[in-house]
């Protein structure tokens, strides 16, 4: 054991100890992660109230539980909170602030205090777009699209303030972007070549491309909206000759790469996860890598696949059908690999890998949705309607959330020093995933059959469905419980977990748990081969083994 | 085809040999990469990365333009088109400015700083010509903010590139008074007046293209 | 092992395709089809769903098989093999998918041509009676400016089947506001709120809409275009089974979103020249106007 950890380190009055700097301007870049985290997670809490509020009023087929301007604003907020305050901040800010540096071997990221300030922008942003609701006049009520007209006719001040948020959320994606880009490409540890890093730097520096390319188009385009909402200018008015459509396409081009801003840092999560627990190299590292990058290219000319009931040329939608369905390919190659990473490996069945396989499962059905939604003439049924809702909550809770849950159970021991209670966070488990399935897969059938999205009332037909769909979203509530206990109770007394309690290969094991303020006492290690687990095989030349060798997988 | 060419895979139940990682302790010295202090100094390049940010939101505003223009015909009695001796006039200024700013920086790279603080006085002093004329242009149009979506968008597109060109003085004026004597802007220190000097080519960059489109399309 | 794993594996995969066309063929999640597009829909919802049937069991197959398989038995300590790529492996599972999603893809074009949603926008030839039609019409204007020039025509967007040949065909208009839609026929002069279509007659509706985005919905037509303030927009079909069936507004429009339905009533042809008949003037339209709909009560 080589790893630098003494017990007797001295804290270098660099850093307020304690609890007080989770909540002070801190540049160390683990404590900008865990604040990420955390605040991501008091938010995930409001936008699952927020979503259980949608839950209890459609238990019945008439507007009885708010009012409908409120259904409306607890949508959009649902809708805003959840995207911007919970998935991206937790899977770019969160994990990428505290592992990134580790991975390149830095001892902090380029831009500390950048970074600083991009994760203060978040807490301020969030409380003005919660505080919009208590208003006169309410919050938005154009849901996360917020597409005019109608956000032009709703009372002005929540969507402004709406805007306004989403433009400091704005902001701070877009610093961190820039700081990820910077650290990956040049604070590598020297020695360190970009095809040695682990895989969520891949993620991370294809995402913050997203980031710093489409971010700002939103920006642009929330600003025309809100002269439009204040000044009186017709850029997306038709009623002044503006065009609304113009909107829709500005909006989609930021709005479709953040669906892979949100997912595809945890395919690089899940890629630092799953060959630890299943003690095999990640399958296919060179292709994983190349097919972050053609998710990227892809991501950013697909985006007209969200409007295909609007008035777009039969050219685009063409176009976009096919740019779009050929995203499967790249994401099919990573699914590919991770089954085969899985594939003779001997898998610990602790919570992290169950949450790691349940995101796979989860994420096939929402992609293969996605595939049939990426059809003109499918779409055209079925836009607007749940099915569309039970497609992104398949990607986005099925996948991307069951990431975040895997991460936490894995780096925990990192985090605090000491283990999570695993029948617990099995226990979790289970209830999540039956919640979950409960509460969305009910919603792909309610779509074809009829019921569009963003109704507080529907037909009566469809009340039973409804309220399975509501008993999911309750049982996926209770099952945040034995989450929260485990947390809470591990942080004081669960078991000490020592420096490297899953025999990790990647550098933020090479510590100590916690790890110290510069991250490595000496020098950082320089780690070439992060998954370099399996028992040597020798005798298999790797250009000649077949399908069949590997099928035989560790039984040869 | 796998570039992790199987080095030294571990052992099993040993899998936290140096194999993997070269032994961490073995320099205690700080590296220069890897110092807090000392590390590689990153942030012309995040001060490019964010350019091409910005760079994508004056493209979101042209591409927004360009397709109104093609589809949303404009109400009776408008037209597209622009008086364009003063916009000439200011794009002629700005690409001088741009190389006024060259003037300077290498005046300060080669020692000469008292040369190149006359240099950046210059470069003010055409960044607000600018601005003026934008302010008399402003003044004189025959169209107000919210007449019809051409003169919108005309506003919103140069009102936010003249914030930028705003932006763009105040920070030559920052750098021209670091870069005196004794300032934090040396010959062997010009970061700030490199970063200065990039933003202001690229809000004339902007320009250029901005006046392509909006004045001579 | 005496069977080669080779054979099981093909076995297996021949397996879960039979299983992927009988769930396609045999599991009916849609409405039932009453417009002459759903069929045509309905065979694509076949194809995607048994590709989508063997693809999801396949892989949910393979995880849970893994999970069973090699997980960790207590007390073992070893590693997995270090297997770290496989090229030939590799290439197969770029290349199926690729295969699948360019089949699919052309495939649905193939399909959406079929529907009619392959017309070029503003094509003047093809869309010339139309946008005559929707100058001349009385329907309310959106209060937009139609262009400086008197002699160009307002542009008109296409929906599916719209493509200007269906001659014979039956115009409506049709206007969305908060929270209603209201058809007009011009050829009677009627005004109504509940759509009454002939079948297997086409129906060419031309929409506008007054305030906010709406959007057209019929279930069973398995048809929806946005009906956008500023874009008068046409979308066709014909209907083929008698009945009524939904119109659901989709688009997020307000409040009131959810109230905003309607119904269409697709008769046989002689039950509709008598409703034509009984609404149409000279004696003045009688209360059918849509005040039922305008303000859907809790
Ligand atoms: C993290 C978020 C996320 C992700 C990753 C995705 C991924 C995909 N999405 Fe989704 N999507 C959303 C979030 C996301 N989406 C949201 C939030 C909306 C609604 C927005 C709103 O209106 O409010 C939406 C809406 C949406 C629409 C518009 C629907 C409509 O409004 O009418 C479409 C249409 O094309 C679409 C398609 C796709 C496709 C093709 C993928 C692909 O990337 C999926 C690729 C993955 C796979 C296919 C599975 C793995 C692959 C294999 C196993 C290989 C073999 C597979 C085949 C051969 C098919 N999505
Ligand atoms: C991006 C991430 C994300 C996540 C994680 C979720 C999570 C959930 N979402 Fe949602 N959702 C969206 C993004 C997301 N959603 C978006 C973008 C929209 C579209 C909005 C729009 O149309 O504009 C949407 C819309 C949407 C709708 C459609 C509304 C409509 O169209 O009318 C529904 C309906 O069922 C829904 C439900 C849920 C449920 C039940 C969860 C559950 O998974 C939540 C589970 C979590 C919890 C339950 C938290 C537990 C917390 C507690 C236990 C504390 C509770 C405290 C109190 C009750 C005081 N969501
Ligand atoms: Cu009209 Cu929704
Ligand atoms: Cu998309």
């Amino acid at each position: 054991m080589t790893v630098a950890s003494p017990t007797d380190f001295e804290p270098q009055g660099l850093q307020p100890q304690g609890w007080l700097k989770y909540f002070s301007f801190s540049l160390d870049h683990k404590v900008i992660g865990l604040q990420y985290l955390i605040t991501g997670f008091i938010f995930y809490f409001i936008g699952g109230a927020l979503a259980g509020v949608i839950r209890m009023e459609l238990t019945s087929p008439i507007s009885d539980f708010v009012s409908r301007e409120t259904y409306n604003e607890v949508l959009t907020l649902h809708g805003t909170v959840m995207i911007f305050l919970w998935i991206v901040p937790v899977v770019n800010g969160a994990f990428g602030n505290y592992l990134i540096p580790f991975y390149v071997g830095a001892r902090d990221m380029a831009f500390p205090r950048l970074n600083a300030v991009a994760f203060w922008l978040i807490p301020p942003a969030g409380i003005l777009l919660i505080a919009s609701y208590f208003i006169a006049g309410g919050a938005a009520q154009s849901g996360w699209t917020a597409y005019p007209p109608l956000s032009l006719t709703t009372p002005a001040i929540g969507q402004v303030i709406w805007i306004l948020s989403v433009l400091l959320l704005g902001g701070s994606s877009i610093f961190g972007g820039i700081n990820f880009i910077a650290t990956i490409l040049k604070l590598r540890r020297p020695g360190l070549k970009l095809m040695q890093l682990p895989m969520y730097c891949w993620a991370m520096l294809g995402t913050s491309i997203l980031v710093v390319l489409s971010t700002p188009v939103l920006a642009g385009t929330l600003i025309l909206l809100s002269f439009d909402i204040i000044a009186h200018t017709g850029f997306f008015n038709p009623a002044l000759g503006g065009n609304v459509v113009v909107y829709q396409h500005l909006f989609w081009f930021y709005s479709h790469p953040a669906v892979y801003i949100m997912v595809l840092p945890a395919f690089g999560l899940v890629s630092e996860i799953l060959p630890v627990h299943a003690r095999k190299p990640l399958f296919g590292y060179t292709t994983m890598v190349y097919s972050i990058l053609a998710i990227v290219v892809l991501g950013l000319i697909v985006w007209a696949h969200h409007m295909f009931t609007s008035g777009t040329p039969p050219w685009m939608r063409l176009f976009f059908t096919i740019a779009t369905s050929f995203i499967a390919v790249p994401t099919g190659i990573k699914f590919f690999n991770w089954l085969a990473t899985l594939w003779g490996g001997k898998l610990a069945l602790n919570s992290a890998m169950l949450f790691s396989c349940g995101f796979i499962v989860n994420f096939v059905f929402g992609g293969i949705t996605g595939v049939a939604l990426a059809q003109v003439p499918f779409d055209i049924h079925v836009h607007d309607t749940y099915f569309v809702v039970g497609h992104f909550h398949y990607i986005v809770y099925g996948g991307t959330v069951f990431v975040i849950f895997a991460s936490v159970y894995h780096w925990y021991p990192k985090f605090t020093g000491r283990l999570l209670n695993e029948d617990l966070g099995r226990l979790h488990f289970l209830l999540t995933f039956i919640g979950f399935n409960l509460c969305f897969t009910p919603q792909h059938w309610l779509g074809l059959n009829g019921m569009p999205r963003r109704v507080a009332e529907y037909d009566p037909s469809f009340t039973t469905l409804n309220q399975v769909s509501s008993v999911g979203a309750l049982l996926m509530a209770i099952s945040t419980l034995p989450f929260l206990i485990n947390v809470i109770w591990s942080a004081y007394s669960g078991q000490i977990a020592g420096d490297n309690p899953w025999n990790a290969l990647t550098p933020e094991w090479l510590t100590a748990s916690p790890p110290p303020v510069e991250n490595w006492l000496g020098e950082a290690p320089l780690v070439t081969h992060p998954y370099d687990y399996g028992v040597p095989e020798g005798k298999i030349d790797l250009r000649v083994v077949s399908g069949a060798d590997l099928w035989l997988g560790g039984k040869r | 085809m796998t570039s992790l060419a199987p080095g030294s895979p571990n052992p099993a139940g040993a899998p936290l040999t140096a194999s993997a990682a070269e032994s961490p302790q073995a320099a205690p010295a700080h590296h220069a990469g890897d110092d807090h202090g000392g590390h590689v100094d990153a942030r012309l390049f995040g001060l490019a990365t964010f350019l091409v940010a910005d760079g994508m939101t004056f493209a979101g505003f042209f591409a927004a333009y360009l397709t109104f223009r093609s589809v949303n015909p404009l109400p009776a009695g408008s037209n597209y088109e622009l008086e364009l001796i003063l916009p000439t006039i200011n794009t002629a200024l700005l690409v001088i400015s741009s190389v006024t700013f060259h003037r300077a920086g290498s005046n300060l790279r080669s020692g000469n700083r008292s040369a190149c603080r006359s240099w950046l006085l210059g470069t003010v002093v055409l960044g607000l010509a600018f601005l003026a004329g934008q302010m008399v242009e402003y003044f004189n149009l025959p169209f107000g903010l919210t007449d019809n979506l051409f003169a919108s968008t005309f506003y919103a597109l140069t009102g936010f590139h003249g914030l930028h060109v705003t932006l763009g003085v105040i920070c030559i004026l920052i750098v021209w008074w670091q870069a005196r004597q004794g300032g934090r802007i040396s010959q062997q220190e010009h970061f700030g007046l490199e970063a200065a000097e990039l933003y202001w080519h690229f809000v004339d960059g902007i320009w250029v293209v901005l006046y392509g489109i909006l004045y001579l399309l | 092992m005496s069977i080669p794993s080779t054979l099981i594996t093909l076995l297996l995969g021949m397996g879960l395709v039979l299983v992927g066309l009988w769930v396609g063929q045999n599991v009916q999640l849609l409405p039932i089809d009453a417009s002459s597009n759903a069929p045509v829909y309905d065979s694509l919802f076949q194809v995607l769903f048994s590709i989508g049937t063997i693809l999801f069991l396949g892989i949910v197959g393979l995880v849970l098989f893994s999970l069973v398989r090699f997980r960790r038995r207590p007390g073992d300590l070893a590693d997995g093999v270090a297997i770290e790529g496989n090229l030939p492996l590799e290439i197969v599972w770029t290349a199926i998918p690729a295969i699948v999603v360019l089949f699919v893809g052309i495939y649905s074009y193939d399909i959406y041509e079929r529907m009619g949603g392959m017309v070029a926008l503003n094509d003047h030839s093809a869309m010339h009676h139309s946008a005559d039609v929707m100058q001349a019409s009385a329907v309310p204007s959106a209060g937009i400016s139609e262009g400086s020039d008197p002699a160009s025509e307002p542009r008109v967007w296409a929906g599916i089947g719209s493509n200007g040949s269906n001659e014979g065909s039956m115009p409506v208009e049709v206007t969305a506001m908060q929270f209603a839609f209201i058809f007009h026929y011009p050829d009677g002069n009627i005004t109504s709120g509940e759509l009454h279509v002939p079948v297997n007659r086409p129906v060419e509706l031309r929409m506008k809409a007054n305030d906010v985005i709406h959007a057209f919905w019929v279930p069973q037509f398995r048809l929806k275009q946005d009906i956008i303030p500023g874009q008068p927009t046409v979308l066709a079909f014909t209907a083929t089974r008698a009945g009524s069936y939904p119109i659901v507004c989709a688009e997020l429009c307000g409040p009131y979103h959810g109230g905003m339905r309607s119904t269409v009533v697709v008769h046989e042809e002689e039950a509709f020249n008598q409703w034509f008949e009984t609404n149409a003037p000279p004696k003045p339209a009688p209360a059918t106007v849509a005040s039922a709909s305008i303000n859907p009560t809790a």
